[in-house]
């Protein structure tokens, strides 16, 4: 069952083209990726998806929405229906770890202090956070760290979907193995289906069960990591070259 | 929204708690609340059904765990009948990895003397850090001034243009009008007196000595001093000061004289345009409301207002202008790596330096007068 789908989709910054005319499509559970050479699109595409950006043409449905004629309230809800981490995390620099994933609770629910405090410890463990960690401010946390809090925001409202944006840029590889399997698991566990746009080979190969490839303007290949290696274009014989 | 019921049942001395429906985080606090006034203190067992719950997120996971301990603490037997494996999964997940919220630290209040303490140290260390900011300045940077080639004369350029010729035109309309409201005044008050030509001599003098440098400086500060502030301040957040350390460019170099010099060169030009306007709009006032001609004016201001008065206001603005380019800069640097100390450095940078240009007119108005000019 598809829960993006994205048809026909045109985008232009003044004259220049970025996409014309794509297609693609997400499934429920799935961990797909968005992948392609650097200017390509990506990012402009997942920030497509999470409304913070219009498309010149085309249609895009999210979860039984098509936003390109979607209302202001059905806008508000849908949002609260996903996670999205950014690439730099863009946690709330005035507000400690734990208020940053209280915000949404407290903004969106009628939970109690005491409740919310409970479930920002649990997603704090749940992104393998130590607890004294909320009470830090993101000035005072390292680069893994922020990226985890991101995460455990992002969670905050058992979303069903989540966007990652370049989710292991900036980490050692450690910790960059580390996130992959703790997206793996949360996928397990929540049962997510997670949409990341992503640079980091490793993290292809560890995480995606299908992938779009955006180059020169089009989806140039659609589909599993098996799949990839037979087709025939530029951009994908250096990436995945077998090295 | 999706509803979610708690249905009760006392059977005996056992409760029977059926949970329907969508348990997330929109619906709990209600079932929170019909099971915070559940009476227990008979109850041997109590049964909790989840077997018709439709969909259980984390939270009511949580939920549902704390209420059963909560029970099990009571010293009651609790029973857990569940049937979807999702919902089985969810409670397992939380069970295994949830933890105790630390709990914050209440803070005192801390008593009036204390924090006044405080704040006066932390004043103290901040006036400190800004001198060892002049010191570093004027000890190992400014020898760069010597050789004339090491001056980096495009930046001072561009920071003439961009921190002084753009702001020609808010200090031209500042200086006219304060002239206007001065002479409006004053002249309500001469004219009682019949002492109309004495306007120009008032107006000549405040203006030349004192008001055009402290509207300037003061236009200067909120203009240009906040925004080498959040330049600057963007510049640490972004590591820009870092990358140019490790290429071996020094930022005091690059960023920190040029800009000094270039306020400092432009300072006394805002000023002279700051006296004409000024002037003229005391003038205009003068011939409106007195009818003093502007031959009159002009004549009278020639033989009364002597010219050690424009070169004292002249003379002032390269010390205003130190003044609001360092603290400027100095808040810049002290910029941390988050966003919201930008906003207090640049609102820091604007209070100090206007408050330093005042102090520093107020030093020289005794020192002229001592020294009899």
């Amino acid at each position: 069952m598809a829960i993006i789908e994205v048809k026909d989709v045109r985008t232009v910054f003044g004259e220049r083209v970025v996409h014309d005319g794509l297609n693609l499509s997400v499934n429920k559970g799935e961990i797909y990726g968005l992948l392609g050479p650097s200017g390509c699109g990506k990012t402009t595409l997942l920030r497509e998806l999470v409304m913070l950006q219009d498309f010149a043409g085309g249609h895009i449905n999210i979860l039984g929405h098509s936003l390109e004629s979607i209302s202001h309230t059905e806008a508000q809800k849908l949002r609260r229906e996903w996670g999205v981490l950014f690439q730099a995390g863009a946690l709330f620099s005035s507000l400690t770890v734990a208020e940053n994933i209280a915000l949404p609770l407290v903004e969106y629910t009628d939970l109690s202090k005491k409740m919310i405090d409970e479930i920002v410890a649990f997603k704090i463990n749940l992104v393998g956070l130590k607890q004294v960690d909320g009470s830090l401010y993101p000035s005072e946390i390292s680069g893994g760290m922020k990226k985890k809090s991101a995460l455990a925001r992002a969670l905050s409202m058992d979303p069903k979907l989540l966007f990652l944006d370049e989710p292991t840029s900036g980490l050692d590889p450690i910790s960059a193995r580390d996130f992959d399997s703790l997206i793996l698991n949360l996928r397990e566990l929540l049962g997510l289906s997670i949409v990341m746009v992503s640079h980091d080979l490793q993290s292809i190969y560890d995480t995606l069960d299908r992938m779009a490839i955006i180059d020169n303007k089009k989806i140039a290949f659609e589909g599993t990591l098996k799949e990839v290696r037979s087709v025939n274009n530029a951009f994908i014989q250096t990436f995945f070259r077998e090295g | 929204m999706s509803q979610a019921s708690l249905h009760v049942d006392i059977q005996d001395k056992q409760l029977l708690l059926n949970f329907s429906g969508d348990l997330n985080l929109y619906t709990i606090t209600k079932l929170q609340n019909q099971a915070d006034t559940l009476n227990t203190l008979e109850i041997k067992s109590i049964e909790i059904n989840l077997d018709e719950l439709s969909y259980l997120d984390t939270s009511a996971a949580i939920f549902i765990n704390n209420l059963k301990s909560q029970y099990e603490k009571q010293g009651i037997e609790v029973l857990l009948c569940i049937k979807q494996e999702d919902i089985e999964s969810t409670l397992a997940l939380v069970q295994n990895i949830s933890s105790e919220p630390l709990s914050t630290a209440v803070k005192t209040p801390s008593q009036f003397l204390e924090s006044f303490g405080k704040s006066i140290y932390e004043y103290y260390l901040g006036v400190v850090s800004f001198f060892n900011f002049l010191g570093n300045l004027f000890a190992t940077k400014l020898h760069y001034l010597r050789s004339v080639k090491k001056i980096r004369y495009k930046e001072i350029a561009f920071d003439i243009n961009e921190s002084g010729i753009k702001a020609l035109p808010i200090i031209a309309l500042t200086a006219f009008l304060i002239g206007l409201v001065v002479a409006y005044q004053s002249a309500y008050q001469l004219k009682m007196y019949g002492a109309n030509i004495f306007l120009v001599d008032m107006l000549g003098i405040s203006i030349l000595r004192e008001l055009a440098p402290l509207i300037t400086a003061i236009v200067i500060a909120g203009r240009s001093g906040s925004a080498f502030t959040a330049q600057i301040g963007a510049m640490k957040i972004t590591e820009e000061l870092d990358a140019m350390r490790t290429m071996g460019f020094d930022p005091y170099i690059f960023l920190v004289i040029p800009r000094i010099l270039a306020l400092m060169i432009v300072m006394p030009i805002l000023i002279f345009v700051a006296d004409i306007m000024g002037v003229i709009g005391g003038m205009l006032i003068a011939n409106i409301d007195l009818q003093i001609t502007t031959g009159q004016f002009l004549e009278r201001f020639t033989q009364v207002v002597d010219i050690k008065h424009f070169y004292i206001g002249i003379f002032k603005g390269p010390f205003f202008a130190f003044l609001i380019a360092s603290i400027g800069i100095y808040r810049g640097l002290r910029v941390k790596n988050d966003t919201q100390s930008i906003g207090f450095n640049t609102t820091k940078s604007v209070v100090e330096s206007i408050f330093a240009v005042i102090v520093c007119d107020a030093l020289f108005s005794i020192a002229f007068t001592n020294l009899g000019i």
